[in-house]
C-alpha cells in the first residue's frame, strides 16, 4: 500500500513547491556576498527583502507577457475562432475590473461567484477533513481496519468526482447537497491515505512514552498521534483541497445555482468565449491561493515536528 | 522484603515459527536507593531486559515485582530515560516536563505547584534556562537532561536509563554522569541504567550487573562496586579499588564473554 501512497504524494508536492518558493531562496542567497562586501551590513533588510521580491515577481511576469503577446499575434485575424487577450479586455471588461458587482440576481461580479463556489468547498472540505483524519487514524492505528478498509478505499479513490454526482442527486435530491457530497467524496481520499502513513510512522519511542505516562486513548489521540503526523495529514489536505477545487468547477457545471462552474456553463451556452476566459484566470488565482493557504497553515502547525 | 524484584524472567520473541530465547532465567533484586548498572555486550538483550522492567515488553516466564506486586504494565513509577531522548519535537522543553507532570500530579497538585515542580527538575538539570526551546533547537546533551528531568519529575519509585549517554561525547558524557551522581546523591533515587561503557558503570555503580553473550542471555556475575560516595573521577583515577571493579569488568566482557561476531 505504502507504494501506491508515495505515488500519490509524492508528485504532488514536488508540483506544488516548484513553484515561487523555490525561487526564493536561490538568487538572495546568490545576490548576499556581494552586498555584504559593500560594507552593508547596516543597510536596511528594507532592500534585501525588495530584491527578493523583485527576483521572484519579475520572472512570471515576464512569461505572461510573452504568453500574452503570443496568444494576440495567433489568434489575430477574421479566421480565429478564439478572442484575443485585447478583446477579451473589450467584452469582459466589467468582470475583469470589478468583481463585485451587483446587478441582479444573474448579472453578478465573478467574485460573487467564486465567494459561493468556496462556501461550498469550505463545507464539504471541512467535512473530508475531519472524517478523514479519524478514518486515516483508524486504519493507521489498527491492523485489521486497515486490512478491511484499505482495499476498499484503494479502489473508491479511484473514481472520478463527478461519477458520483448522479448517485448523490438521487439520494439527497437537492443541488446543493450533492454538490458539496461530491467535493467530500472527492477531498477525503488523500486526507484518509495520508493520515494513515502518517500515524504508522510514528516512531515507536512516542508510543513508549505515551506509554510510560499512561495515556488514555483520547490523550494519545490528541498529544501525540495527531502532530506527529501533521506533517503528513497536511500534505493529504493539500491534494484533497486541490482535488475539491477540481471538482467544485465540474459538478456545478452540471448542478447549475450561483457558482463559478455554472457561470462557465453559461457563457458557454450563450458563446461568451471571453468571459469563460476570464474565469479561468479565477478559478486558476483562487486554486493558487488555497493551495498555499493550506500550506501555509501546515506550516506553522507543523513547525516543530518538521525540523526533527 | 525486597524493593524490586526480577524473578526467574526468560523472555522468547516470536516471529513466524521461529522462536528465539533472548533471556533465560533472569534473577536479581535490588534494594531502595540502590544504583545498579546493567552492562554487556550489544545484543545480549539488556534494552530487553530494562523494558520487561519498565513494562513496555511482557515477560514469557517469570515474574517483575515492585514491592512486593507484580509489574505488568508500563507506567510512571518506573520512569524511562530513553536513549534517544524520545522527547516529543513539537512541544517545548517546558511542555516536554509539563506533560509528564499534568499526567501523573494533575489530579493531586494545584496548578501553581506543578509549575515549581517542573521549573525545580529543570533547574535539578541545569535546564531552565532553555525552559522556551524546542527540542530541535538544543544540543544533543541538553535533550539528554531534559530527558532526565522528565523522567525525574514523574517521581519514580525506580528511574529507569536505557543507555542514555550512548550518543553523547565524551566531555558532555562525563558532565551528565556527574549531574546524574549528584542527583542520586541528592534525591536517593533507585536507579537501573543500561550501558556498555566499563568506566561508567564503575564510576556510577553500586552493582554492576555483567550479562552473558545472548541467545539465551543470563546474568553472568554481579560485581559489588565499593567505592565511597560522592565519587571524584579524579581520585578514583589511581584509587586501587576503582582499577580492581574496572579490571574485573573488562576482563569478564573480553575473556570470558568475547562477543564472537566482531572477533
Amino acid at each position: 500500500m505504502s507504494a501506491a501512497l508515495k505515488k500519490d504524494t509524492a508528485p504532488a508536492c514536488v508540483v506544488t513547491l516548484a513553484g515561487a518558493p523555490a525561487g526564493v531562496p536561490a538568487p538572495s542567497v546568490l545576490q548576499m556576498p556581494h552586498k555584504s562586501k559593500s560594507k552593508s551590513s547596516f543597510r536596511p533588510p528594507l532592500r534585501a527583502w525588495l530584491r527578493s521580491a523583485l527576483s521572484t515577481v519579475v520572472p512570471p511576469l515576464i512569461t505572461v507577457a510573452l504568453i500574452l503577446l503570443f496568444w494576440q499575434l495567433a489568434a489575430h485575424g477574421p479566421q480565429s475562432a478564439l478572442p484575443t487577450p485585447t478583446k477579451i479586455w473589450e467584452e469582459a471588461r466589467d468582470l475583469i475590473v470589478e468583481p463585485f458587482f451587483w446587478n441582479g440576481s444573474q448579472d453578478i461580479g465573478l467574485g460573487w461567484r467564486i465567494l459561493v463556489s468556496l462556501q461550498r468547498v469550505a463545507i464539504g472540505f471541512s467535512l473530508a477533513a475531519i472524517v478523514g483524519v479519524l478514518l486515516g487514524t483508524l486504519v493507521g492505528q489498527s491492523v485489521w481496519a486497515m486490512r478491511g478498509l484499505d482495499p476498499v478505499f484503494q479502489v473508491l479513490r479511484t473514481v472520478p468526482p463527478l461519477a458520483w454526482l448522479p448517485l448523490s442527486l438521487a439520494a439527497f435530491r437537492d443541488s446543493q447537497p450533492s454538490a458539496i457530497f461530491v467535493i467530500f467524496i472527492t477531498a477525503i481520499w488523500p486526507v484518509i491515505i495520508n493520515t494513515a502513513v502518517g500515524i504508522r510512522n510514528i516512531p515507536q519511542d512516542y508510543r513508549n512514552v505515551a506509554q510510560v505516562l499512561r495515556l488514555n486513548q483520547v490523550e494519545f489521540f490528541f498529544k501525540v498521534m495527531v502532530p506527529s503526523a501533521a506533517p503528513y495529514i497536511f500534505t493529504g489536505l493539500r491534494i484533497g483541497v486541490g482535488l475539491s477545487w477540481l471538482a467544485i468547477v465540474a459538478a456545478e457545471m452540471l448542478t447549475g445555482g450561483v457558482g463559478i462552474g455554472f457561470f462557465i456553463w453559461d457563457a458557454w451556452n450563450s458563446s461568451r468565449l471571453s468571459d469563460i476566459i476570464v474565469a479561468l484566470v479565477y478559478i486558476g488565482v483562487v486554486g493558487f491561493l488555497l493551495d498555499r493557504l493550506v500550506a501555509l497553515i501546515g506550516h506553522v502547525v507543523t513547525r516543530g515536528t518538521a525540523t526533527n | 522484603m525486597s524493593y524490586l524484584k526480577i524473578d526467574h524472567v526468560d523472555k522468547r520473541f516470536q516471529r513466524g515459527s521461529v522462536s528465539t530465547e533472548v533471556l533465560k532465567d533472569i534473577n536479581l533484586v535490588i534494594e531502595k536507593g540502590e544504583f545498579v548498572s546493567i552492562i554487556g555486550h550489544s545484543g545480549c538483550g539488556k534494552s530487553t531486559l530494562l523494558n520487561i522492567v519498565a513494562g513496555l515488553t511482557p515477560v514469557s516466564a517469570g515474574a517483575v515485582l515492585l514491592e512486593g506486586k507484580e509489574v505488568n504494565a508500563s507506567g510512571p513509577e518506573r520512569a524511562v530515560v530513553f536513549q534517544n531522548h524520545s522527547l516529543l519535537p513539537w512541544l517545548t522543553v517546558y511542555a516536554n516536563v509539563a506533560l509528564a507532570v499534568n499526567k501523573v500530579f494533575g489530579a493531586t497538585r494545584s496548578k501553581a505547584e506543578r509549575h515549581d515542580w517542573i521549573m525545580h527538575n529543570l533547574d535539578l538539570v541545569q535546564m531552565a534556562h532553555a525552559r522556551d526551546k524546542r527540542p530541535a533547537e538544543i544540543s544533543g546533551g541538553m535533550k539528554q537532561r531534559v530527558g532526565i528531568a522528565r523522567g525525574l519529575a514523574m517521581e519514580p519509585k525506580i528511574l529507569l536509563l536505557d543507555e542514555p549517554f550512548g550518543a553523547l561525547d565524551a566531555l558532555t558524557r562525563a558532565h551528565l554522569q556527574d549531574s546524574v551522581m549528584q542527583i542520586h546523591a541528592a534525591l536517593g533515587n533507585t536507579m537501573i541504567m543500561i550501558t556498555h561503557d566499563v568506566d561508567e558503570a564503575v564510576l556510577l555503580s553500586d552493582r554492576i550487573v555483567m550479562m552473558t553473550n545472548g541467545p539465551s542471555a543470563h546474568i553472568g556475575e554481579v560485581l559489588d562496586v565499593r567505592l565511597a560516595r560522592p565519587r571524584k573521577r579524579l581520585e578514583l583515577v589511581s584509587d586501587r579499588t576503582y582499577i580492581a571493579a574496572r579490571e574485573a569488568v573488562l576482563k569478564f566482557l573480553y575473556e570470558r564473554h568475547r562477543f564472537v561476531e566482531a572477533a
